[in-house]
């Protein structure tokens, strides 16, 4: 008869693990199903600084890294696959991966989120050709030359200002004519003499040459489009919540993610939602990692 | 196979391998690199007929130019000593498998 887990955690960032750790550490049998390596979104980030415990921050991956050893050496054991199907109605709840298929009592799903494409057709095919996610990875490659940034929360302001100490100069395009970025982040931009803002537009195409040179801007405002000349583009208009893989397993909200209170609980008993795939207020590591101990509470006394 | 720290100098010989050659264009300060790593070594430690081969950029600005990267990490697969796919981004270990395929 195949193995049956307490635990299935789908998603190893910081939901995930605290889950995993919380749940390993109570005795339970524990198994987090990630599909590329610990850490997620938080992964990619640079450097930390508001999550507690760190007084000089923390690289993101180390982080991650260290949030799945805490679990695995309480026992929770990790495996690498994407999800291909779940099966969640029942007592044993069943989850296919294209590495497998695992059973348990309990499920956690913490698969967070991914940024958020601008929506151009063909969209895929120009990573790679100067159109960017991750302005922390890729900034680098544009010492002395002229970026674009899309956005206007805290993480296009963040870019924009690591861009505008590599870069000749940085393009702050954004749809409203105000950032809607904390204040704290404000003046070190306003005071940072290569960065202009371009408000009240959306990139409507990319300028093609070789890669792309450049940006179709329109004015919300005004209808009027204009052409921008630019070595390449870094996006960041929000995140969406990784939930396309539940194919209708679970009720979502109109943004895609999962409907779950405080208490992690999905629609679906023994089903818990932890992290930012969850409906919630604040998405940082430091809740995500608050929702995973919840969601433990929560089976343990669904169990 | 072990995996290959690439620089300008031992390139032209590895490209000219008989087997698929997989390189990885990467940087120690980038995040989806270090998710990476792990699966290459991975698959170097369960496929003889792959020679992977890892661009430092950051060392190797000249490599990295020749192929176009501008985001890190970029795969790239060769066979025969020409490139067959090439893409940029991190993605799960099947994912890298059926690049290999190309």
């Amino acid at each position: 008869m195949a193995h049956i887990y307490d635990m299935i955690i789908i998603g190893g960032g910081p939901a995930g693990y605290s889950a995993a750790l919380y749940a390993a550490r109570a005795g339970l049998d524990t198994l987090v199903i990630e599909k590329m390596s610990a850490g997620g979104q938080m992964a990619l980030t640079d450097i930390i600084d508001n999550y507690p415990g760190f007084d000089e921050g923390v690289d993101g991956f180390t982080l991650g890294m260290k949030m799945q050893q805490g679990a695995e050496r309480f026992g929770a054991v990790s495996e690498y696959g994407e999800v291909l199907s779940v099966a969640l109605s029942g007592d044993v709840k069943t989850i296919t991966t294209d590495s497998g298929e695992y059973q348990a009592r309990t499920v956690v799903i913490a698969t967070g989120a991914n940024p958020r494409p601008l929506g151009l057709p063909d969209e895929a095919s120009l990573v790679g050709r100067g159109l960017h996610y991750c302005a922390h990875c890729d900034g680098r490659f544009y010492k002395d030359k002229v970026v674009m940034v899309v956005g206007g929360g805290n993480s296009a302001v963040s870019d924009a200002l690591y861009l505008s100490r590599i870069a000749k100069k940085v393009l702050l395009v954004h749809r409203r004519d105000t950032l809607r970025a904390t204040k704290i982040y404000h003046e070190p931009l306003m005071k940072a003499n290569n960065v202009e803002f371009l408000w009240n537009r959306t990139v409507s195409d990319v300028v093609m040459g070789d890669r792309i040179i450049g940006a179709t801007l329109q004015n919300v405002k005004t209808g009027a489009s204009e052409q921008v000349l630019c070595d390449g583009i870094f996006v960041s208009v929000g995140r969406v919540p990784a939930t396309d893989w539940l194919r209708g397993a679970l009720p979502l909200d109109d943004y895609g993610y999962i409907i779950a209170d405080e208490t992690t609980r999905t629609a679906i008993p023994g089903v818990f939602a932890a992290g930012d795939v969850r409906t919630k207020a604040l998405r940082q590591v430091v809740t995500a990692a608050a929702d995973g101990a919840v969601a433990v509470h929560f089976a343990e006394e669904y169990l | 196979m072990a995996i290959i720290h690439v620089t300008a100098t031992n390139f032209e010989e590895i490209k000219a391998s008989d087997k698929t050659v997989l390189l990885d264009f990467y940087a120690d300060w980038c995040g989806p690199c270090r998710m990476v790593a792990p699966i290459l070594e991975d698959i170097a430690s369960e496929r003889d007929d792959v020679v992977i081969g890892k661009i430092n950029v950051d060392d190797e600005g000249s490599l990295a130019h020749q192929f176009g990267v501008v985001s890190i990490p970029t795969l790239v697969v060769m066979k025969n000593g020409e490139i067959v796919h090439q893409s940029a981004g991190a993605r799960p270990k099947a994912q890298i498998l059926k690049l290999l395929e190309s």
